[in-house]
């Protein structure tokens, strides 16, 4: 059978590029026949252009799409499903998706900043568009039919004669082994069967019926539990510690003990929680009080030093100034709090390392655990295994190598690591601590005429890459230095995400002081910057819709040109029932708050109802009615299910919490001391309404309700109170003295 | 040893009494749904039911099992064949990380087990030791509302095929 597959493989290649140029010449490169250079494929195709990096057929014809993104229990591993089935015309259940594997997947670098659909839906829409064209032009060179008479259908191509050709018996060795062509022919978004149906999450089975669903869930043959005694405080020196005693325990395999590192290896899980708390007993620590002012954080974040830049500035002169308000809004550290701590299972066997992490990015960790164990990255291989949500960086990378780092330690052994409920709300990266001021003026008319926005934040990342991001390379005796922070850059932005208002002002002008010092351990929070931000532009909006004596909604499109977010906009409104001059009910309030997320992705409105309990200063959301606008949605019910978290998780965030600490040591270390939301504050309903853009590039949805919610409820309470909450947490105790004041 | 009876099967066990069912589940019965959330009773996560009630598995010493009856959500169903409650999770697709699930269904498994009406009002209440941080909070109040449809209807056909017998 090979050598006349092989010798098919050339004709096919051929072909292909033939087929390649008709594409090129029914696009728009026909037109721009000047054009200077030629345009990349999309998506991360870019990056990663062959068309095998992301389908492979094998002979059977059963079909594997690949992904170098992290299924985080956003459900886009069945949005990809679905892509790829819709495109390459098979049936849903027969092709199977797998994800970020260092030896398997493309390179997509972070699963981050919900660009999972933009950049890897995009690469397998198109890339299996083009799989498919492959297909029809080998089957059109073996039944020697002209391409337009044949047609795809549940995974063969079929000729007018009723001849069927299974895509299995097409394929040849390394046919799909091309790069993509910048230009694909897609389906017409009329035709989708797949695409835009509410099809069920592959995943959710095996989670509802006690299958083997997490990494948490791995039982590798010979498999040691493993927990780590991290040190009580950051920059915590280890100056004593009886690992002899310790080791003598039942069941205890191995102490691991690296300058400042400490771990502990048991034949059986709670073995291993025994002897850390033994090992923890007998750990003198030298400890430091380097943390700030947690009463006065917003000061020590103003006065550390900062780098400005003005990132965006517009003038109008002609536009004078009537009225000026201004206001300065912050919000703390915030934690992922992952209902399950990080996990991670890692094997050394024959110099070769093996780590399944629920790690965001696969390569870059591995790059980080590479330089850790001073190893090759090519001997070291990360394998993406679903984790608990994460919500961005939280402690996956750390659990990652400190799995790596005793695994080095007992070699052929798999090595199960697990935190502590304690060691993950004190040692996960936070979200960071925020300040803005905000200064705006109106016009004769009511309309802004001008608006100053400042924002000082740390960075938004400090995600490995290197070594020094982990706290296992942190820890060790040949420690790694922590990295010097960078600003993630504009347009997406990181402390400055959002920061650009979008609606359009005569006059304004945007700076963001960047703060390289960070008291507080941080990385990407979910949203990142655009939480704060959103939140500030839409309270503040809502601040100036009140001196101009505005309707909110009225306001907004007052000053926003862009058609779809005033489509967003209009449909929340009347979703909600919003009428201009409305009063809500006794105690209740109702807010409005808007974004496009990133300014460059999904538009999302949202529209809340909340209650003030005027004795006790509890708030309540009690509806939410959102319109999101992702571009082409994929699946329905996975979008609405990801702007429901949205709201909801964000209303917690919202409400509720903040890290606290004193001089030396975080002190919220679990669910008492880091209070999140509980059922009995569940609203009574959120409603999601698509604005559907069939044919439009794919904007993702994770992080886009985020900020607009915060906005939401804050406008709300506003309502509700007559007073305006700025600081994060808009807590009991905050809107109790607001309404006493 | 100790005899531990799981899912309507008997195991022999060999833990230390003060090891929590949480770990004699997960580690020795290889069962997978009750997992670690907080070591500390404080988020659900490891909710399984013993004789008939939910119980925290983190902060249940082994020990007090003996001769008890322990439920986990693998004793409820399978994919191919699920329980009401599971059929009710799935088909209102009612998980985004799915973390805190099964706790949720195996305390909601309980309360629809001893109130096969419960009232909003009463689930709310019932599901208040459960946290969740996705905000997957109002899809898993319809699934538990949803299996309670189900259970109904079941209780309802196998009363009639009784009947026909």
């Amino acid at each position: 059978m090979n050598v006349p597959v092989m010798l098919d493989r050339r004709r096919v290649l051929a072909g292909g590029g033939a087929l390649i140029v008709s594409f090129s010449l029914g696009g728009a490169l026909a037109q721009q026949p000047d054009a200077p250079t030629a345009p990349s494929p999309p998506g991360s195709l870019k990056t990663s252009p062959y068309l095998d990096a992301w389908i492979r057929i094998d002979a059977n014809g059963a079909v594997e799409v690949f992904t170098g993104k992290a299924e985080l229990g956003q459900g886009f591993k069945t949005a990809f499903q679905q892509i790829a089935a819709e495109e390459l015309d098979i049936a849903f259940e027969s092709l199977k998706v797998t994800t970020a594997d260092t030896r398997l997947t493309a390179n997509e670098g972070y699963t981050a900043g919900s660009n999972s659909m933009k950049d890897s839906g995009t690469a397998i829409q198109n890339a299996a568009a083009q799989v498919r064209a492959l297909l029809v032009a080998e089957a059109a060179r073996r039944l020697d039919q002209p391409e337009a008479n044949l047609r795809t259908e549940n995974g063969a191509v079929i000729a007018p004669d009723g001849k069927r050709l299974s895509y299995g018996e097409l394929v040849a060795a390394d046919m799909l082994h091309v790069q993509a062509q910048p230009n694909s022919r897609l389906k017409d978004p009329a035709t989708f069967k797949l695409v835009g149906q509410p099809i069920l999450r592959v995943d959710i089975p095996a989670k509802v019926t006690g299958g083997a669903a997490y990494v948490q869930d791995m039982r590798l043959p010979g498999m040691v539990h493993a927990r780590v005694v991290r040190p009580p405080s950051y920059g915590a020196q280890l100056t004593e510690c009886d690992t002899a005693a310790v080791e003598k325990m039942p069941g205890v395999v191995k102490v691991v003990r690296d300058g400042n590192f400490l771990a502990v290896a048991a034949e059986k899980e709670f073995s291993s929680i025994k002897a850390m708390n033994a090992l923890a007993a007998t750990a003198k620590w030298k400890e430091t009080a380097s943390l700030p002012k947690q009463d006065d954080l917003p000061n020590v974040l103003t006065g550390l030093p900062s780098r400005d830049t003005t990132i965006f500035e517009r003038s109008n002169p002609a536009v004078t100034a009537q009225k000026t308000i201004e206001a300065t809004y912050t919000r703390p550290y915030q934690a992922h709090g992952s209902i399950g701590p990080s996990c991670a299972v890692a094997q050394f066997v024959d110099g070769e390392m093996t780590v399944w992490t629920h790690t965001q990015g696969v390569y870059p960790d591995r790059q980080g655990i590479a330089e850790m164990l001073r190893m090759p990255p090519a001997s070291v291989r990360l394998i993406h295994v679903e984790g608990s949500g994460c919500y961005g960086h939280n402690g996956a990378d750390d659990a990652a190598a400190d799995a790596a780092l005793i695994a080095r330690a007992l070699p052929g052994r798999p090595v199960r690591v697990q935190w502590m409920r304690e060691q993950e709300h004190a040692w996960e990266p936070f979200g960071p601590a925020m300040v803005t001021k905000l200064k705006a003026s109106l016009d004769g008319n009511g309309k802004i005429a001008d608006w100053h926005f400042e924002v000082w934040s740390n960075t938004h990342s400090m995600r490995p890459g290197g070594a020094g991001s982990m706290l296992a390379a942190q820890h060790m005796a040949q420690a790694f230095a922590v990295p010097a922070p960078r600003p993630l850059p504009l347009p997406e932005g990181g402390g400055d995400r959002n920061a650009i208002p979008i609606y359009t002002f005569p006059n304004a002008r945007v700076v963001h002081h960047f703060i390289p010092t960070m008291p507080i351990r941080i990385s990407a929070m979910r949203a990142l910057g655009a939480y704060h931000n959103v939140f500030s532009i839409e309270s503040f909006m809502d601040e100036l819709a009140g001196l101009a004596e505005a309707d909110p909604v009225e306001f907004r499109l007052q000053h926003l040109d862009d058609p779809r977010g005033r489509a967003v906009i209009e449909k929340a409104a009347q979703g909600f029932g919003w009428k201009k001059g409305q009063k809500a009910p006794q105690d209740r309030g109702f807010g409005f708050a808007f974004a496009r997320y990133k300014n460059l992705a999904a538009y999302c409105a949202i529209a809340s109802e909340v209650e003030v309990n005027r004795e006790t200063g509890r708030a309540r959301l009690v509806r939410a009615v959102a319109a999101i606008d992702s571009g082409q949605v994929v699946n329905p019910d996975g979008l609405i299910n990801q702007i429901e978290g949205a709201i909801v998780q964000s209303m917690s965030w919202t409400l509720y919490e903040s890290v606290t600490f004193d001089d030396v040591r975080i002190t919220s270390i679990d669910w008492q001391t880091y209070p999140i939301l509980r059922f009995d504050a569940v609203p009574d309903s959120v409603e999601v309404h698509i604005i559907n853009r069939p044919g439009q590039p794919f904007l993702g949805s994770g992080e886009t309700g985020q900020g607009p919610a915060a906005a939401s409820i804050a406008n709300a309470i506003a309502n509700a109170t007559g007073r305006r909450l700025r600081n994060l947490p808009l807590t009991r105790k905050r809107i109790k003295e607001a309404i006493d004041a | 040893m100790m005899t531990l009876k799981v899912n309507g099967r008997d195991h022999q066990v060999e833990a230390e009494a003060d090891t929590p069912l949480l770990y004699v589940l997960r580690d020795d019965l290889k069962l997978n749904a009750a997992k670690f959330g907080c070591g500390l009773g404080q988020c659900g996560a490891c909710t399984v039911i013993v004789d008939g009630k939910a119980v925290l598995s983190c902060v249940t010493p082994v020990v007090l099992l003996e001769g008890k009856q322990v439920t986990t959500l693998e004793g409820l169903g399978s994919v191919a064949a699920p329980a009401p409650i599971q059929r009710a999770f799935m088909e209102e697709q009612a998980a985004q990380c799915g973390y805190c699930i099964a706790g949720m269904m195996m305390r909601a498994q309980a309360l629809l087990q001893k109130n096969s009406k419960p009232t909003d009002e009463q689930i709310r209440a019932e599901l208040e030791p459960h946290l969740c941080r996705c905000g997957t909070h109002m899809r898993i109040l319809r699934a538990v509302h949803r299996a309670a449809r189900l259970m109904d209807t079941a209780d309802a056909s196998t009363t009639a095929d009784r009947s026909a017998r």
